[in-house]
């Protein structure tokens, strides 16, 4: 395998509803800005696309890949659609990754949508919800904030998390996506609206959860010679894992801790793992991806995550799952401040802002959840952080962090399903 | 120009099989909750599977006991199209003595989500026309 390089990206705001374009026509937009922020780019380095979004469904629409690819004029070139449920940018991107990195192509266009407000919300949620086991969990519940619901409870009773640090979470994102343009929910909220917001499935309220939207992203990755006659700010994908765990939820076996390289059995006691409280496939994919760029202290040699918060409470689990606090330890981590950005105030008090800021773009919750823009909607985010040029791209540099060098993006499906996770660095 | 959007209806009658789940549901109707074990590992599994996740072998088909316990729960007040119409309700994932994973099933008969704890024991009960469905069972405090 050789090194792979972001070069490029670009997002259409993500909203509730683009009634205004189809498709196609938000991947050319995102594409356009991503290609018009590299001058040096020419259509005859672009060698073939992978295409991500997550549900026929929404589109009405089949082979919805090769309509945007042949509206972005990427004909002839190799084209292939990828799709794993809410980890389907991730997959995607990892699917460019792999197809530079074995030479197959040098230059390598992702681009991912979803055009979720064609229909109804409770519609969209069955659509969502035929992501779970047919046979078994839809017809019983039919719903995934429902099977959200049910895990955080179990992490609240095995752990001792509260309903107080979930809502940290979401006054958090909602905070930081004040300051970025392409996000869909932009609000200053207190721990108190989170609480009294309409209770969705105990303990989750309406803020505790992200939303549908319409949107696009487009991420351009090359081999090291193509970036740097590009670029001379490229961005290095140093580490890629994947995950996968049972579809029902209700199948998660009771075993050992797979233990991070900073941690040791004696740790988790009699903790049984997975459970339902966490997910073994992002504890995979973050060991997979953190073994591939020589990461031993994800917390320390990590500079920021844009991971996968479609609930305020896999937020939560998520932090453990990526060792940057141990199982168990989530709530306290995100209640001392450890996720927030040192530089913006939250009107909360933090003993410990800023250790590693989680989710600076806003996350899921704040900017919407496209379902196959979203994970490559991180990798721009990400790959802007890095470069330094959030002010450039956002019109304001609040959410620039002071030190960008690495960072990492995490992309979750299903009740954590598949779970993606990926290291980008800086690579001048 | 204002975009123009129309309404295109998008209904299907999907001739779902339940496939080599379907004694489960004949089970159901029949008041029997059945799971599998497999006969290589002894694993158990409370929601079946015909081929052991962990060994791969055929499992054996197993009656489950009646009585469980709550291992975690939710009240759903908002929900897909088709549940919308029975909200609010509650889910529960059953655990069982025997058995090594959990059940999703609806749990009745409490009024609200402060109710329910884990840990708290409850027993199957059966729909008396089976619409061969998983919620043909469901579960009450015992
Ligand atoms: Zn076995």
């Amino acid at each position: 395998m050789r090194p792979v390089y972001m070069v490029s990206g670009g997002v259409s705001k993500f909203e509730k509803a683009r009634p205004d374009a189809t498709f196609q026509k938000m991947v050319k937009e995102a594409f356009d800005y991503a290609y018009g922020d590299l001058p040096k780019l020419k259509r005859e380095t672009i060698d073939g696309s992978v295409a991500s979004y997550f549900s026929d469904h929404f589109t009405r629409q089949l082979m919805a890949g090769i309509m945007a690819t042949d509206y972005l004029g990427l004909c002839p070139k190799p084209n292939k659609r990828v799709e794993g449920g809410g980890a389907t940018g991730g997959l995607s991107f990892q699917s460019g990754w792999e197809a530079v990195a074995s030479g197959r192509m040098n230059c390598c266009v992702v681009f991912g949508f979803e055009t979720m407000s064609r229909v109804q919300t409770w519609k969209g949620n069955e659509f969502i919800a035929h992501a779970s086991d047919t046979n078994f969990d839809y017809p019983v519940g039919g719903f995934y904030s429902g099977y959200y619901a049910m895990m955080v409870n179990r992490h609240m009773h095995e752990f001792g998390t509260t309903v107080e640090q979930m809502a940290m979470v979401s006054v958090k994102n909602h905070r930081n996506a004040c300051y970025n343009p392409y996000a869909q929910k932009r609000r200053k909220l207190t721990i108190q609206d989170v609480r009294d917001s309409q209770m969705v499935a105990y303990p989750l309220t309406l803020l505790d959860i992200c939303v549908m939207s319409d949107g696009a992203a487009v991420c351009i990755l090359t081999d090291e010679e193509t970036a740097f006659k590009l670029t001379d700010k490229p961005v290095r994908i140093s580490g890629v894992g994947t995950g996968t765990d049972f579809m029902r939820f209700a199948d998660r076996p009771h075993g050992k801790v797979i233990l991070a390289p900073n941690e040791k059995e004696s740790d988790y006691g009699k903790l049984k793992y997975p459970g339902v409280h966490s997910f073994r496939a992002g504890r995979s994919a973050g060991l997979q991806a953190y073994k591939m760029a020589g990461i031993k202290d994800p917390i320390r040699e990590i500079d920021f995550i844009e991971l996968h918060d479609a609930y305020t409470s896999s937020e939560i689990q998520t932090y453990e799952d990526l060792a940057l606090c141990k199982y168990g330890d989530g709530g306290t981590f995100v209640e001392e401040g450890h996720p927030f950005l040192p530089q913006i105030d939250y009107g909360l008090k933090l003993k410990k802002k800023g250790t590693i800021p989680i989710n600076p773009s806003g996350g899921l919750i704040a900017c919407g959840h496209p379902v196959g823009a979203t994970g490559l909607m991180q990798a721009v985010f990400a790959f802007w952080q890095i470069q330094g040029r959030i002010r450039q791209h956002f019109g304001s540099g609040e959410l620039q962090l002071k030190k960008a060098d690495r960072g990492l993006i995490h992309s979750h499906a299903g009740t954590g399903t598949y779970v993606t996770v990926s290291i980008l660095e800086r690579g001048w | 120009m204002s975009p123009i959007v129309i309404k295109h209806p998008y209904t299907v009658e999907y001739l779902h099989s339940y496939g080599q789940d379907s004694p489960f549901f004949a089970g159901l109707a029949n008041k029997r909750l059945l799971g599998t074990r497999c006969g290589g590992c002894r694993y158990t599994y409370a929601t079946p599977r015909l081929h052991c996740a962990n060994c791969g072998k055929e499992t054996d088909w197993v009656e489950l006991p009646q009585e469980g316990r709550v291992h975690t729960f939710t009240t759903c007040f908002f929900g897909s199209e088709a549940f919308l119409k029975e909200t609010p309700f509650h889910l529960v994932l059953v655990e069982f003595d025997g058995a090594d994973t959990l059940l999703l099933a609806r749990l009745i008969g409490v009024e609200n989500p402060e109710d329910i704890r884990i840990g708290m024991k409850i027993r199957a009960k059966f729909r008396r026309n089976s619409q061969l469905k998983p919620t043909d069972v469901y579960f009450v405090p015992a």
